[in-house]
């Protein structure tokens, strides 16, 4: 059905749609669809070849301000459609925006059996930790205690941590980034572009409506380098204005912990390993920061290698499609004609 | 020494094997179906089963049964009451009992009627030493201990011998009606492929069982059915389900396009995802989703992408995929939603048949979500009935759902094979460059006649858009919130559903005389028209017409309801068809209402229609 793609040379430009784009003025969403449209055209994947699926919510009018393929489905259901169009469509590549009600609460379960599977789609989700469209409402991974109009005294549930989630679900690939830096926010996507099979990436986004503020304190400029931990494969977890904080695994302990660098014996100082197999150190990775987002790990905690569930199902068809006559009509007809039959004359 | 036995011929018998549901009495019947059909018979067969797989052993609820009527006629149903009953225990002869009628014969397995499973059944004294089966024509077996006897030199265990009973009554059954063993000596070889010690076990409890029927002097006749007339050329038996799953395989081939199934394990549709997933071959993906509406989103999600997008389940899962089924009404894409009804609400009695689920099919989605609906009348027409489904829904891009039910599904019937070359054409254009006069692409322009929009898959070129849920403007399918926009939007989706073309109805009237009209739809098609042969057999003038599209309903059908001075409408339901037709054509139909999870008896239905015509 595709043709042959003509040579490319697209910009930012040529993936902005002409729909005019309706989030709130200041939404963080701007900043990440100025960034998808400008590191689509790096993909040097056509337009016509990308696909952007989405649930319900404010995030989820993404797919349409892109000039791409596009659908925005219903509430949850995302990653459910996707995979259905990712495995049978292996010339496309898929992605999902969501939010954290669409892709934690009402599609909770598309998201970790998509995650599970390793279905070849990149999964978005836009964390503002609150209900926007719906106008104000807790979210599932708003912390406990929130007081919103729908939890007057507080909410009473405690909250899910997405990347523990993810890696739980057995995703091949998690990373986290924030709207406001680009820079970071591209090579995130770019990895997760990269990346054979489910990619989910955590995206730290402000509601400056309905929960303002959220990550300021990974943002400001007195704050954020001694609460964000940038994680680079190969590259040792020190962090902080003055390098002054190092990531180390304390005997006998499970968890990780942060700790004065100078203190801190450099052989007890981790190195970002994203390709670890045991996903524990990653899941350690996720639990370091607290409610307050001190030592806020950002980047790709973990990106290993398996088979996507795209290939293993598309495989099984290739290899049964080998014993085809070539002719399916022929086929169907013997395969009408199996099993016991009986002629009458 | 063998007795020489006197053979009588008959035209129709009806068996019923009945046993424990560890005692392979599905397998048993649809051997011996086979059997019979290899003969030329004319078949019709009813499993009836528990939903727990193995009920604790030798009670009432652990009772599961297969009935197989054949003739040397063509008939349209399994059979009101069986000639035969084979019962492996107290507690199947306790449950079937009362089905029979007085003369009929019934082979008992002796062994089985001890005083533990007697009491387990509460039968105060053994039905077989009181006088209790007077009037029947009873056959005690030890079916166990012989079958053990014949087995005693195999190289089996115990309990693996004890299992081949199924095979000596079977041997038995299959001699006392002159059927052919090859196909199942053939099925046993297949079967136990991996464990030949069990092939020989089988098989020779299979003989034991024909030898006794020819040694014992229990049984002095021998019968015979003779083939059927029936129109020449290349038959299988075969299930609804198995006949669903092969016509939307065949719709792929002339549609040329790949199958997506996306579907959740459910009784009792969970045999078409069985059977396509054996067709990859033929470029057929399955996938065993999370959960239902999981199922319906890949599906609907391999439709966009260009596929043909099918879900299949049962009541409680079309209730789960309502929002997905809106959505795609919303994104005008193929999809075929395949609803094989059981008897609810919610888990009711999954294994027993119903047709409760006309309502949902019809309204049961938030906003105007008008869909085509399609239901089968047989278990052969199942594969028709899928391709008609798979049309409609390529041809309008619209969710068609087609409406099976536990009877036809699970029943089966002799299926004249068809060619692949004279199925309907589905071919099916992508929208392949820009459709406005400008030069622009127009999702939503539509076709005068079909008022379908161009099925845009991704990949082509210039033709980038976006859908979704949110209300579309007409022709660009940009977000629209307009009044008149929306309006207009509704009465097109409803306009194109009613736009479907659809054959008009036939009415059947012999006697070109009648005066009472009886009209269903689904599974009643077999016991309706064996009521109506039964009743102009006698002398009476009745019509019938069955309903295959739901909606839109055939344009003829007003006008065939007004002929008749009555309408007699059979449901397995509480009416809802009929409260359609009351409600769209002021027709006052007599509404026949059964559910208790079994199909309509043809007598009963003769007794019913007799009065009606009596009175009209």
């Amino acid at each position: 059905m595709p043709s042959a793609s003509a040579p490319l040379s697209l910009s930012a430009k040529d993936f902005k749609s002409d729909q005019e784009v309706r989030w709130c003025p200041g939404c963080g969403d701007y900043a990440i669809l100025a960034a998808m449209q400008g590191f689509l055209p790096e993909l040097g994947i056509p337009r016509e070849r990308i696909v952007f699926v989405s649930g319900i919510g404010c995030s989820s009018r993404f797919p349409y301000y892109l000039n791409t393929y596009g659908m925005h489905s219903i509430h949850g259901r995302a990653p459910a459609i996707a995979t259905g169009l990712s495995v049978s469509r292996p010339d496309l590549q898929v992605w999902v925006v969501t939010g954290d009600g669409d892709a934690l609460s009402i599609g909770g379960n598309h998201l970790i059996h998509a995650l599970r599977r390793n279905v070849n789609v990149k999964i978005l989700l836009f964390n503002n930790k609150i209900y926007g469209l719906t106008k104000g409402q807790y979210s599932p991974t708003s912390e406990i205690g929130k007081v919103t109009k729908s939890t007057p005294a507080g909410s009473a549930d405690y909250p899910f941590n997405p990347i523990s989630l993810a890696l739980g679900a057995e995703a091949s690939f998690v990373a986290r980034t924030i709207d406001s830096d680009r820079k970071h926010l591209t090579s995130v996507l770019r990895a997760a572009a990269d990346h054979q099979g489910s990619a989910f990436v955590e995206i730290y986004q402000n509601c400056n409506i309905f929960n303002d503020g959220a990550f300021d304190v990974l943002k400001e400029s007195e704050t954020r380098d001694d609460y964000l931990i940038r994680l680079e494969h190969g590259q040792p977890l020190t962090f902080g204005k003055d390098n002054q904080f190092a990531v180390t695994h304390p005997a006998g302990s499970f968890g990780l912990t942060v700790q004065d660098a100078a203190a801190a014996d450099s052989a007890e100082v981790l190195v970002h390993d994203a390709h670890a197999e045991d996903p524990a150190y990653a899941f350690a990775l996720s639990r370091l920061a607290g409610p307050d987002l001190r030592y806020t790990p950002i980047g790709v905690f973990r990106a290993v290698q398996r088979s996507s569930y795209d290939e293993l199902v598309r495989g099984q068809v290739g290899k049964a499609k080998e014993k085809s006559s070539g002719d399916p009509e022929q086929d169907l007809a013997a395969l009408l004609n199996s099993g016991d039959t009986w002629t009458i004359l | 020494m063998t007795v020489p036995k006197h053979v009588q011929r008959l035209d129709r018998v009806v068996i019923r094997f009945a046993g424990d549901s560890g005692d392979g009495m599905q397998l048993t019947g649809d051997r011996f179906t086979s059997e019979t059909a290899q003969l030329g018979n004319d078949i019709s067969t009813l499993p009836n089963f528990p939903a727990e797989i193995r009920a604790p052993a030798g009670t009432l609820p652990g009772v599961s049964s297969f009935q197989v009527a054949f003739a040397d006629y063509d008939i349209l149903t399994p059979g009101d009451t069986p000639n035969v009953l084979v019962a492996m225990n107290p507690a199947a002869l306790k449950a079937n009992l009362s089905e029979l009628r007085k003369g009929a014969t019934i082979i008992v397995n002796t062994d089985e009627f001890t005083k533990r499973n007697l009491q387990k059944v509460g039968y105060a004294s053994n039905p077989l030493e009181d006088d209790s089966l007077a009037g029947y024509d009873v056959h005690p077996v030890a079916l166990t201990s012989m079958t053990l006897g014949a087995l005693a030199d195999h190289p089996v265990s115990k309990k693996d011998a004890e299992r081949s009973k199924n095979m000596f009554a079977l041997g038995l059954l299959s001699w006392l009606y002159s059927r052919p063993y090859e196909s199942t000596m053939a099925f046993l070889q297949r079967k136990f492929a991996a464990r030949p010690e069990l092939v020989a076990a089988n098989k020779a409890a299979f003989s034991a069982g024909w030898s006794f029927g020819e040694t014992t002097e229990g049984f002095a006749v021998r019968y015979e059915v003779k083939p059927a007339h029936m129109k020449p050329g290349h038959y299988r038996n075969i299930t609804g389900n198995a006949a669903l799953a092969l016509g939307l395989v065949a719709s792929s081939v002339r549609a040329r396009l790949p199958i997506f199934l996306g579907a959740y394990p459910i009784t009792p549709a969970s045999d078409i995802l069985h059977e396509l997933s054996k067709h990859k071959k033929l470029g057929v993906t399955t996938m065993q989703a999370e959960d239902e509406i999981a199922a319906v989103g890949a599906a609907l999600g391999a439709s966009y992408g260009g596929a043909l997008g099918v879900t299949t389940t049962s009541g409680p899962g079309v209730a789960l995929k309502g929002e997905t089924i809106s959505l795609a009404v919303a994104l005008e894409l193929p999809l075929v939603i395949v609803d094989v009804q059981r008897a609810g609400p919610s888990t009711g009695m999954p294994t027993k048949t119903e047709q409760a689920d006309l309502n949902m099919a019809l309204f049961g989605r938030h906003g105007e979500a008008p869909v085509a609906v399609v239901a089968p009348q047989s278990p052969a027409d199942c594969f028709y009935a899928a391709i008609e489904a798979c049309r409609i829904a390529l041809t309008y891009r619209t969710p068609v759902i087609l409406l099976s039910d536990g009877y036809v599904a699970n029943g089966s019937e002799p299926w004249l094979l068809p060619e692949v070359a004279d199925l309907p054409d589905l071919t099916v254009s992508f929208a392949q460059g820009p459709n406005g006069e400008d030069g622009k692409f127009y999702p939503y322009l539509r076709d005068p006649v079909t008022l379908a929009r161009p099925w845009a898959p991704p990949g082509v070129p210039g033709l980038e858009h976006r859908i979704g849920g949110l209300e579309k403007a007409d022709k660009t399918g940009d977000i629209s919130y307009d009044p008149a926009n929306h309006d207009f939007m509704v009465r097109t989706r409803a306009a194109r559903i009613e736009a479907i073309d659809v054959p008009d109805i036939e009415v059947e009237d012999p006697s070109e005389a009648a005066t009472v009209l009886v009209l269903g739809w689904g599974s009643t098609y077999g016991p309706i028209g064996a009521a109506c042969r039964a009743l102009r057999q006698r002398g009476f003038a009745i019509a019938q017409a069955h309903v295959r599209h739901l909606n839109p309903l055939p344009k003829n059908l007003r006008e065939v309801l007004g002929r008749y001075a009555k309408v007699v409408l059979p449901e397995m339901n509480l009416g809802q068809l009929a409260h359609v037709i009351r409600s769209k054509y002021l027709i006052d139909v007599v509404s026949y209402n059964q559910v208790r999870g079994m199909p309509f008896t043809s007598s009963q239905l003769e007794s019913m229609l007799e009065e009606v015509i009596k009175n009209a």
